[in-house]
């Protein structure tokens, strides 16, 4: 077993990608995401990490070299931020119709204007349909096990998916947390070396990325869709393994204090730890409050989400980025469609909070759940609703 | 001159390779000089390549589904990136090599092929980044003077005076108002162990370039131009004579640059005006004789350029 110890996120990110024994990484520095990545050229640099660190001049080649390596057939990852993110966005759509199981960690942050380094979810959101899994870690401990994961489901080939990894900026990657790291031997238990059913070798060419004329890509789509689909109980499964082997247990959804819930705060990421505090807060003084937390974010978690919700009567889902001029934010917007159909569906309210790093505290999350029961009886007059702003 | 490069007898008519790792069937127009570019470049590699295509002409015509032109394995993935996506290519290889994943021994010549469109403009960035990175590659540049396939709109490669869709002339225009961008002296500047210009007109001049391009070790940069009957507005059939007519009014100089040295491949003498190559070409119509002048002056100022780069060797 392995050993328990206080480290920062971003350097447990970066020895747990080590243990992955990756053969290539390509990135490009953005904060928060950098520790990550400096860390790992210093692994590389010492030799304890042998894979080949490409120090590309832009987020855009970083993602387009990986997509390069993980197609001859190497282990690939990268990590990035924000507008780092936002300037791969024309490679990151290529990456899972071509196949290419590349794997990458997003430290979470806001998009300019105005310029901000600090945490929420805008920049992800706006890559919500590029056909990546998407997970968002709650803890440090969590952040780390979700790479394990991601390597293997992502190279999975029944699954063949570039996976990203989301964690919330500085708010969890540069957090000194008790963390976990396991034995080399339970990470090479858990995930096999890379053997890429396909791969550019001239010993056996194809070729890879040819031209979707109109009889065609309808059908290329509805295949990258079906296999998406299918990947979910693969990703079920490879938590259930995980579990078996590092004693963690994961599912797509967690729910805490569900039980006879009237109202349940919906959130994504590492403030769910606050929003516990608050849902015990709220029990002691009588109110039957739960939370619902959301680990698997692509492909949606349609069932187990419904399930978990059952019952309820008031949904406060809590986004963490705005959709101007939605009906809601990114998250608000998908559950409030993932319930339409379902009998006896609770009242979906949206909160929008925490944009830019601004801090959401337990009383903002006590303040969400009354508005949720205040809304038990009346219709909220917005789609949804700022919160913490200050006037 | 490399080490590299000293064994290379070259290749003569005599034994020339006889794979064909581009294969015949592709869709390109009648008279395309990128797409004869494209497979004298593979003929000299060989079959021993993994090769890269930026989105342009040469990636569409290769690759409508379910069909493929490639012999050799190949990828596309987007317009500007196809160094970016090279490098990563390499540096798996090595990777894969170093921890006995692929065979060691095992010479595999990665290739980028962009248009100039690619490589001039949208990907000039990412080119650059993998030159200096000193990625083991060969980047070759068809260059057929503007965005093709795209419907001919102009790009930092398309000539003084070039009439190209977003270049009309017209009352306050004479077409592209810009002189070409030289991207091989940027590629060199980049201090990589090999940098060429070659043409299809001179086919055993282009495929012995292409290889030394691949025997280097580290970047390579091979500058190729190449007729577009459709873009250009000339006969088919006129491709080579065009391509050949380029290096013989000294528009587009043949050369090498090795380890920073520059040579002249194809001395040319007695050039012949540039209006013999301007006046076989829908593009340039409109051009007055002032124009042709300057264009003349232009060409021969940075030939004398070019002489002077190379006596200083
Ligand atoms: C980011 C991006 N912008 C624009 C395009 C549209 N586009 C595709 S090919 C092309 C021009 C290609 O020109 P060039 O590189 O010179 O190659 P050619 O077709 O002339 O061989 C353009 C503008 C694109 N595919 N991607
Ligand atoms: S448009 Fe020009 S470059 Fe493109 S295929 Fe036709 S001739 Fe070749």
């Amino acid at each position: 077993m392995g050993k328990r110890i206080a480290k920062e996120v971003s350097i447990a990110i970066a020895e747990a990608v080590k243990q992955c024994r990756v053969d290539v990484i390509a990135a490009y520095p953005i904060t928060p995401q950098t520790h990550i990545v400096e860390h790992l050229s210093e692994l590389v640099a010492n030799g304890e990490l042998d894979a080949e660190y490409i120090t590309v001049e832009s987020e855009h080649s970083a993602i387009s070299a990986c997509l390069g390596s993980v197609a001859t057939g190497a282990r690939t990852f990268t990590s990035t931020s924000s507008q780092g993110l936002a300037l791969m966005h024309e490679i990151l759509f290529i990456a899972p119709a071509l196949r290419l199981p590349v794997v990458m960690v997003v430290a979470n942050r806001a998009l300019s204007a105005p310029i901000s380094i600090w945490n929420d979810h805008g920049d992800i959101m706006a890559e919500r349909d590029i056909g990546w899994i998407q997970t968002f870690a709650e803890n440090g401990q969590e952040a780390v096990d979700l790479v394990y994961h991601a390597f293997r489901v992502a190279e999975d080939r029944r699954v063949m998916f570039p996976v990203i990894v989301n964690i919330d900026g500085f708010t969890l990657s540069h957090m000194i947390e008790p963390i976990e790291l396991p034995d080399q031997e339970q990470v090479d238990q858990y995930l096999p070396p890379f053997k890429p059913r396909y791969r550019l070798d001239p010993r056996k060419p194809i070729s890879m990325g040819p031209v979707g004329i109109p009889e065609i890509y309808t059908e290329a789509k509805k295949a990258q869709d079906e296999a998406f689909k299918n990947a979910y109980r693969v990703i079920v499964k490879a938590w259930d393994e995980f579990e078996k082997i590092f004693g963690r247990r994961y599912r797509p959804v967690e729910t805490y204090r569900m039980e006879d819930a009237e109202v349940a705060l919906l959130i994504m990421g590492s403030l769910a730890e606050t929003a516990m505090t608050a849902v015990d807060r709220l029990r002691e003084a009588g109110k039957k409050v739960g939370l619902v937390r959301i680990r698997l974010w692509r492909p949606f978690p349609l069932r187990d989400f419904v399930r978990a919700v059952k019952g309820v009567r008031v949904l406060g889902v809590i986004d963490r980025a705005l959709s101007p001029g939605a009906t809601g934010g990114p998250v608000g917007v998908e559950v409030r469609s993932a319930l339409y159909q379902v009998p006896g569906r609770p009242r979906v309210v949206n909160f929008v909070a925490g944009l830019g790093g601004r801090d959401v505290t337990v009383e903002d999350f006590e303040e969400m759940a009354d508005k949720a029961f205040f809304y038990m009886k009346k219709k909220p007059k917005e789609p949804y609703e700022m919160i913490g702003v200050k006037e | 001159m490399l080490k590299e490069l000293a064994r290379f007898k070259g290749f003569s008519a005599k034994n020339l390779p006889k794979e064909e790792p581009f294969a015949p069937g592709h869709r390109a127009c009648q008279g395309c000089g990128e797409v004869l570019a494209l497979r004298l470049a593979l003929k000299a590699l060989g079959m021993n390549v993994i090769a890269v295509s930026a989105t342009g002409c040469m990636e569409i015509i290769s690759s409508p589904f379910p069909y493929t032109s490639w012999r050799v394995p190949w990828i596309h993935i987007a317009f500007e990136n196809a160094a970016a996506v090279a490098s990563g290519v390499e540096a798996a290889l090595k990777a894969l090599k170093r921890k006995g994943r692929f065979p060691k021994n095992r010479r595999v010549d990665v290739v980028a092929f962009a248009g100039d469109g690619g490589t001039a403009d949208i990907g000039l960035q990412a080119l650059s980044g993998a030159l200096e990175r000193g990625h083991d590659f060969v980047y070759i540049c068809l260059d057929n003077e503007a965005y093709m396939n795209t419907g001919v709109q102009r790009s930092s490669c398309t000539p003084y005076g070039a009439m190209t869709t977003t270049s009309p002339p017209g009352s306050r225009s004479f077409g592209q108002m810009t002189w070409k961008k030289n991207l091989p002296a940027i590629a060199a500047a980049h201090g990589i162990p090999y940098v060429a210009t070659a043409t299809p007109a001179f086919f055993l001049d282009l495929m012995n370039k292409v290889k030394k391009a691949a025997l280097v070790e580290g970047p390579a940069y091979v500058h190729i131009y190449a007729p577009c009957p459709t873009g250009w507005g000339t006969k088919g059939e006129d491709s080579i004579r065009l391509a050949k007519l380029a290096v013989e009014t000294r528009i587009f100089p043949l050369y090498e640059v090795i380890e920073g040295k520059y040579y002249i491949t194809r001395k040319v003498t007695k050039p012949k005006p540039v209006e013999e190559y301007l006046k076989l070409q829908r593009r340039f119509r409109h051009l007055t004789e002032d124009h042709i002048r300057q264009i003349q002056e232009r060409v021969d100022a940075e030939y004398e350029r070019l002489l002077k780069l190379a006596e200083c060797l």
